[in-house]
C-alpha cells in the first residue's frame, strides 16, 4: 500500500504540473523538499540525543520500570507478544505518555527508542511485526489531553475562547484511538488466519 | 481560568520532567551525566538512518503539494464527503492532514484567519488539528529509523485513524456548539 500511495503522489503531482504547464515546481519542489528532509534529520539529531539521555537517566533510576509495573496490564492488553520485562515495554511507556502530555518532539525519540525495542523480537526484520503495527496506530492517532500548539493558534487569531476545543479534541482523538485499536486487532487476526494457510 | 492552566501546564511540563528525572536519579545512585551521554549517543545514527526514509517521502508529498495536484483529489472526494456532511472548506485539510504536519497547520490557520476561530469552521478545524496526527511522517520516521519497508495493514489502520477524527470532530463540534 506505502508503495501505491507514494507512486500516486509522485505521478498525479508530475502530471497535473505538465498539464497545468508549470512543469518547473516539480524539479524545485523535489530539490527543495530533498534539502528539507536533511535538514529535518538534523533536527532531529539534538531532540533525539537530548531525550534518549533523559530516558536513560530514568532507566538506570528504576523510573520506567516502576511505570512499567503500574502500566503492565493495559500494555499486556495491547502489545500481547511482548514479553512482561523487555526493555520494550518501558519505552512503549514512554511514547504514549509522552504522546498524552502533548510533548510533540519527546514522541519522535521515545517512539523510536520503542521500535529498536520491538525489532530486537522482530523476526523479519525489514517487516513491521504486529506489535510494531499497534504501536504505530497508537501514535498515529495521537490521544493528546493538552493540545498546547492549536490552542496557541487559536489565540494568535483572536479566539475569544482558544480552549473550548479542548472537551471536544479529548472525546474525538479518544474515539479515533480505540477504533485504530480495533481495526488493529481485526487486520491482525485476519493476517494470522492468511498466514496459516 | 481553565484556559490559563492549560498555557501554564504546557509551559511547566517539560522544564519539571528535566528537574525530577535527574533529581530522582541522584537520589537513587545513578551516575547522572555518565548515564545522558550514553544515552544521548545513541541519538546521532538514528536520526541518520532516518535521513533517506524522510527524503522518499518529503520530495513525493512536496511535488504532490506544490503542483496543485490536490485540486484535483479535493473536486473527486468532494461530492462524496459533502454527501457525508463534510462542509467543502474542509475538504482540503481532510487530505493535507495525513501527509503534512507543516502543510495542515498553515491550512488551518487560514480558515480561523478568514472564518474566525470561533465560527463552526473554525472550531472544527481546530479539533481536527487537534485530535489527529501526521500519519505519514510518523511512519516515516518510525519505520525508517528501524529500516522497514513493509509497513504492512498499518498505513490503513493510520489512515482510518485519521477519517475517523476528521468526521467525528465535524460531528461533536455540531452537537457541542
Amino acid at each position: 500500500m506505502i508503495n501505491i500511495i507514494w507512486l500516486l503522489l509522485l505521478v498525479t503531482g508530475i502530471v497535473y504540473a505538465g498539464w497545468q504547464g508549470r512543469i518547473e515546481v516539480v524539479t524545485q519542489g523535489a530539490i527543495s523538499a530533498a534539502e528539507g528532509a536533511v535538514g529535518l534529520s538534523f533536527k532531529l539529531i539534538g531532540v533525539m540525543c537530548l531525550w534518549l539521555g533523559i530516558m536513560k537517566i530514568a532507566e538506570l533510576a528504576g523510573i520506567v520500570r516502576f511505570f512499567s509495573r503500574i502500566l503492565s496490564p493495559i500494555i499486556y492488553f495491547l502489545f500481547p507478544s511482548v514479553p512482561k520485562n523487555h526493555p520494550a515495554m518501558g519505552a512503549i511507556i514512554m511514547t504514549l505518555s509522552a504522546n498524552m502530555l502533548g510533548l510533540g518532539n519527546a514522541v519522535t525519540p521515545f517512539g523510536i527508542k520503542a521500535m529498536q525495542e520491538l525489532q530486537k523480537l522482530n523476526k523479519e526484520k525489514d517487516r513491521a511485526s504486529d506489535a510494531m503495527c499497534t504501536l504505530l496506530a497508537l501514535c498515529t492517532a495521537g490521544f493528546t489531553l493538552i493540545p498546547a500548539t492549536i490552542i496557541a493558534i487559536r489565540s494568535a487569531s483572536g479566539s475569544t475562547n482558544p480552549t473550548e476545543i479542548v472537551g471536544a479534541t479529548l472525546i474525538v482523538s479518544l474515539g479515533a484511538t480505540m477504533s485504530v485499536i480495533i481495526a488493529d486487532r481485526l487486520c491482525r487476526i485476519y493476517y494470522q488466519i492468511r498466514a496459516r494457510r | 481560568m481553565f484556559s490559563l492552566l492549560t498555557e501554564q501546564l504546557s509551559l511547566w511540563v517539560i522544564p519539571i520532567i528535566l528537574l525530577l528525572v535527574p533529581m530522582i536519579g541522584y537520589f537513587r545512585h545513578v551516575n547522572v551525566y555518565e548515564a545522558f551521554v550514553e544515552g544521548a549517543a545513541e541519538g546521532f545514527h538514528t536520526a541518520i538512518r532516518i535521513m533517506p526514509f524522510l527524503v522518499a517521502m518529503m520530495v513525493a508529498i512536496n511535488i504532490f503539494r506544490l503542483s496543485g495536484a490536490m485540486d484535483i483529489w479535493v473536486e473527486g472526494l468532494k461530492p462524496v464527503l459533502e454527501f457525508c456532511g463534510v462542509p467543502a472548506e474542509l475538504v482540503p485539510l481532510a487530505i493535507m492532514r495525513p501527509l503534512s504536519g507543516t502543510g495542515a497547520l498553515g491550512l488551518t490557520t487560514e480558515i480561523l484567519n478568514t472564518y474566525g476561530p470561533d465560527s463552526m469552521l473554525g472550531r472544527i478545524a481546530s479539533t481536527v488539528l487537534g485530535s489527529t496526527d501526521t500519519t505519514f511522517y510518523i511512519l516515516t520516521v518510525y519505520f525508517g529509523a528501524i529500516g522497514i519497508s513493509k509497513p504492512r495493514y498499518s498505513v490503513f489502520v493510520g489512515l482510518l485513524g485519521d477519517l475517523v477524527g476528521f468526521l467525528g470532530s465535524i460531528y461533536i463540534c455540531y452537537q457541542l456548539f
